[in-house]
């Protein structure tokens, strides 16, 4: 098991090594693809004009900020029940990339609402939401940075990823709340089944991208983390070195 | 088993009154940030007493946060949580009779002066008894969020900034319903009911994520 | 009689077997172990931060192991190891805000008692054991007003009045006078023949009943690989 542990991180990165190349590849297919239909071949909107097109980064920016944060959750839970050091690195990783797609959700939102509604932010539900999440990132992040072990880092905020998983469906389900209350409904609502083919599959495939995108950086992410946590062990060997008597101890009972 | 609890949650009573009375302090800023509220947005009673609840709300919600950075720290630094955690008492409850003292010694004071401050904010009569209602039973789940805050930020010397930052998102939800329970009681969209039961189940959900979360938090922080 | 049987069926025993801790993504140390039975002191000894205060507090159960394991035969079997023992550390864990009295009855009834056989404390009263310690006078004063000396006897009573069988202690000679310690010494003589059993680590040398000795010492600087930890 412990072997299993530490050998890991380095079967870990030669795993990166081989997968990133292809990964790299097949995003860079789909990019050129989803965003060829979704600017060229993708019909523009009878009452929006070109401003449909927004959502071809809108839509998947947003997919991403959910499925970053299911990511956290899941590393969160290997964290915690396995104390697998991977799952920490990865949970750490995730949160800045998280946190860009929900700024860049947020972007594309309030300059898509400008020409619909008027207006750079309206407090909608889903707007509302997102900007929690985005809150929530942050503070992740705040977390990670001004704790110095990295370890009782990770375990904090594996604590504080969980319980926000479990708050955010209560989240979402007040904001709901809330707007039906103070606001009616004034925002285009975009049901699945009805949206038209020639503007789906441009969507689909930059959803895809966008996905691919993200294991990208993601996996790059983990990679460099690693190294950065290879080179603080080194440099704390190093410094251990001069005072011999602070290094690793071993201990036989006298007697 | 109920011998430990009380003197656990007595001696926390204890420390809470006799210590800085910090019961004082978060009724002084709960007070404070009723004031100035008017200076922003004008001295006019009609807008006052429809925002009412809601800045009692934000500040209670304020005056909570203010006062958690403490809850576990004072603990921590003496040494008395390691022992705590090695006093064969269930962690998890010993992180809820710790909120409910503090609650009890903060969050009480809060509820008790939210009907003086109602006045202030020219807030009629059954407005004032459904804030007070509402905020008796949504600010313990404030207190046992915060918890969770507190528990992160335990081993920070200056964790109280952060603690909100992390809070508040988390807090969100007993906001909402507290305050539209509030409103409810007055112009009546919803019943009253409905969001104020929606608010006791928040409370006893943060009863058991908030002491389940900070309980593991604080094992965590002891190595 | 009773008590022979029952001695000779669960004799107490703390067995550490392989300990390996890392803090801070450090190796402090690894590969320890070592028993420990009733009516026995363990004196651990070596240069400072070798890691004898992570240690104990890895006996305490305040730091997990990455290794290994802590296990007490002839304990109370659904209890963990560390809820048998005290832990009297470089803190004193006394409120200043509270009467003495007040800060030891809490203490009396928040920490659980181990009941083990072999082992004959029952627990003192509070006030009882402020005497023993010489400041039964501060008992209804607030604990603010005593000196870094009586704070730490304070702190020592709390191990009088919970009969636990393991003692945990760290420095438990720092901030005592010459009197002082001499007092320590019978109480844990005391602790020793009533079946108890001590783990210390100390800089001075302490006249212990049955003592083993523990010396910790720094080895070869590549034990630990870095690629193995991250």
């Amino acid at each position: 098991m412990a072997f299993w542990d530490y050998a890991n991180p380095t079967r870990f990165l030669r795993l990166v090594q081989v997968l990133l190349p292809w990964l790299i590849g097949l995003c860079l297919l789909f990019f050129a693809v989803g965003l060829y239909m979704s600017l060229f071949i993708a019909p523009e909107d009878y009452q929006q004009g070109a401003t449909v097109r927004i959502m071809y980064l809108h839509v998947p920016a947003a997919w991403l900020c959910m499925m970053c944060y299911s990511v956290m959750t899941l590393s969160s839970i290997g964290t915690l029940v396995w104390k697998h050091p991977l799952a920490d690195v990865s949970a750490k990783s995730a949160a800045p990339i998280g946190a860009a797609f929900t700024f860049m959700a947020l972007v594309t939102g309030s300059l898509w609402g400008k020409p619909m509604w008027g207006t750079y932010w309206v407090w909608d539900a889903r707007l509302t939401s997102v900007l929690v999440l985005l809150i929530m990132y942050l503070g992740l992040m705040t977390l990670w940075r001004t704790m110095e072990d990295q370890i009782k880092a990770g375990k904090a905020a594996a604590v504080l990823t969980l319980v926000g998983a479990l708050n955010l469906p209560i989240i979402k389900f007040s904001v709901d709340w809330w707007n039906t209350l103070h606001q009616p409904a004034s925002v285009i609502r975009m049901d699945g089944p009805t949206i038209h083919p020639d503007l789906l599959w441009p969507l689909v495939i930059m959803a895809i991208a966008f996905t691919l995108f993200f294991f990208v950086i993601h996996l790059m992410a983990m990679r460099n983390e690693i190294l950065r946590r290879r080179v603080r062990n080194l440099r704390m060997r190093a410094a251990a070195a001069s005072h011999p008597g602070t290094a690793a101890a071993t201990a036989q009972p006298a007697e | 088993m109920t011998g430990w609890a009380m003197a656990l949650f007595q001696r926390d009573l204890r420390l809470s009154i006799r210590v800085g009375g910090s019961a004082l302090v978060g009724v002084l800023f709960f007070l404070a940030v009723v004031t100035v509220i008017p200076f922003g947005v004008g001295p006019d009673l009609n807008l006052l007493s429809r925002i009412g609840p809601a800045i009692l709300w934000i500040g209670a919600l304020l005056a909570t946060l203010l006062g958690l950075d403490r809850l576990f720290q004072a603990d921590r630094d003496d040494g008395t949580l390691d022992l705590m955690l090695m006093a064969g008492r269930p962690l998890e409850l010993v992180v809820l009779i710790k909120c409910l003292a503090h609650w009890a010694a903060t969050g009480l004071p809060l509820v008790v002066a939210a009907p003086l401050l109602s006045i202030f904010l020219n807030v009629d009569l059954v407005a004032m008894g459904a804030v007070t209602l509402t905020l008796l039973v949504g600010t313990p789940a404030l207190t046992l969020i915060g918890a969770i805050g507190a528990s992160l930020t335990v081993a920070l010397r200056r964790g109280g900034l952060l603690l909100a930052v992390l809070v508040v998102p988390l807090a969100i939800p007993v906001l909402i319903f507290g305050v539209s329970a509030a409103d409810a009681a007055i112009h009546d969209p919803v019943p009253f009911m409905t969001p104020f039961l929606i608010l006791c189940a928040l409370s006893l959900i943060a009863a058991v994520i908030g002491p389940v979360a900070s309980a593991a938090a604080l094992r965590f922080s002891a190595e | 009689m009773h008590r022979r049987i029952s001695f000779w069926s669960l004799a107490l025993k703390l067995i550490a077997d392989n300990l390996t801790i890392d803090r801070g993504g450090r190796r402090v140390f690894q590969g320890l172990s070592f028993s420990l039975d009733s009516a026995a002191a363990l004196v651990v000894t070596g240069a400072n931060g070798i890691g004898k205060s992570s240690l104990l507090r890895t006996l305490a159960g305040l730091v997990t192991l990455a290794k290994g394991e802590i296990r007490l035969e002839g304990g109370e079997p659904d209890r963990l190891p560390q809820e048998h023992a005290h832990y009297f550390g470089h803190q004193d864990a006394v409120k200043p805000a509270l009467s003495v009295l007040e800060n030891l009855k809490f203490w009396q009834s928040f920490a659980s008692p181990a009941k083990v056989s072999g082992f004959g404390e029952t627990g003192r009263s509070p006030m009882d054991a402020l005497e023993t310690l010489g400041i039964g006078h501060t008992a209804h004063l607030p604990a603010a007003y005593l000196s870094a000396g009586q704070k730490r006897r304070l702190s020592l009573s709390r191990l009088l009045v919970t009969p636990r069988p393991i003692w945990l202690m760290d420095e438990p000679t720092s901030a005592l006078d010459k009197a002082s310690e001499k007092q320590l010494l019978d109480l844990m003589n005391t602790h020793l023949s009533d079946g108890g059993m001590i783990i210390t680590a100390t800089h001075t040398e302490l006249a212990l009943n049955n003592p083993k000795n523990l010396h910790l010492e720094a080895a070869a600087p590549d034990a630990v690989a870095p690629e193995e930890m991250i």
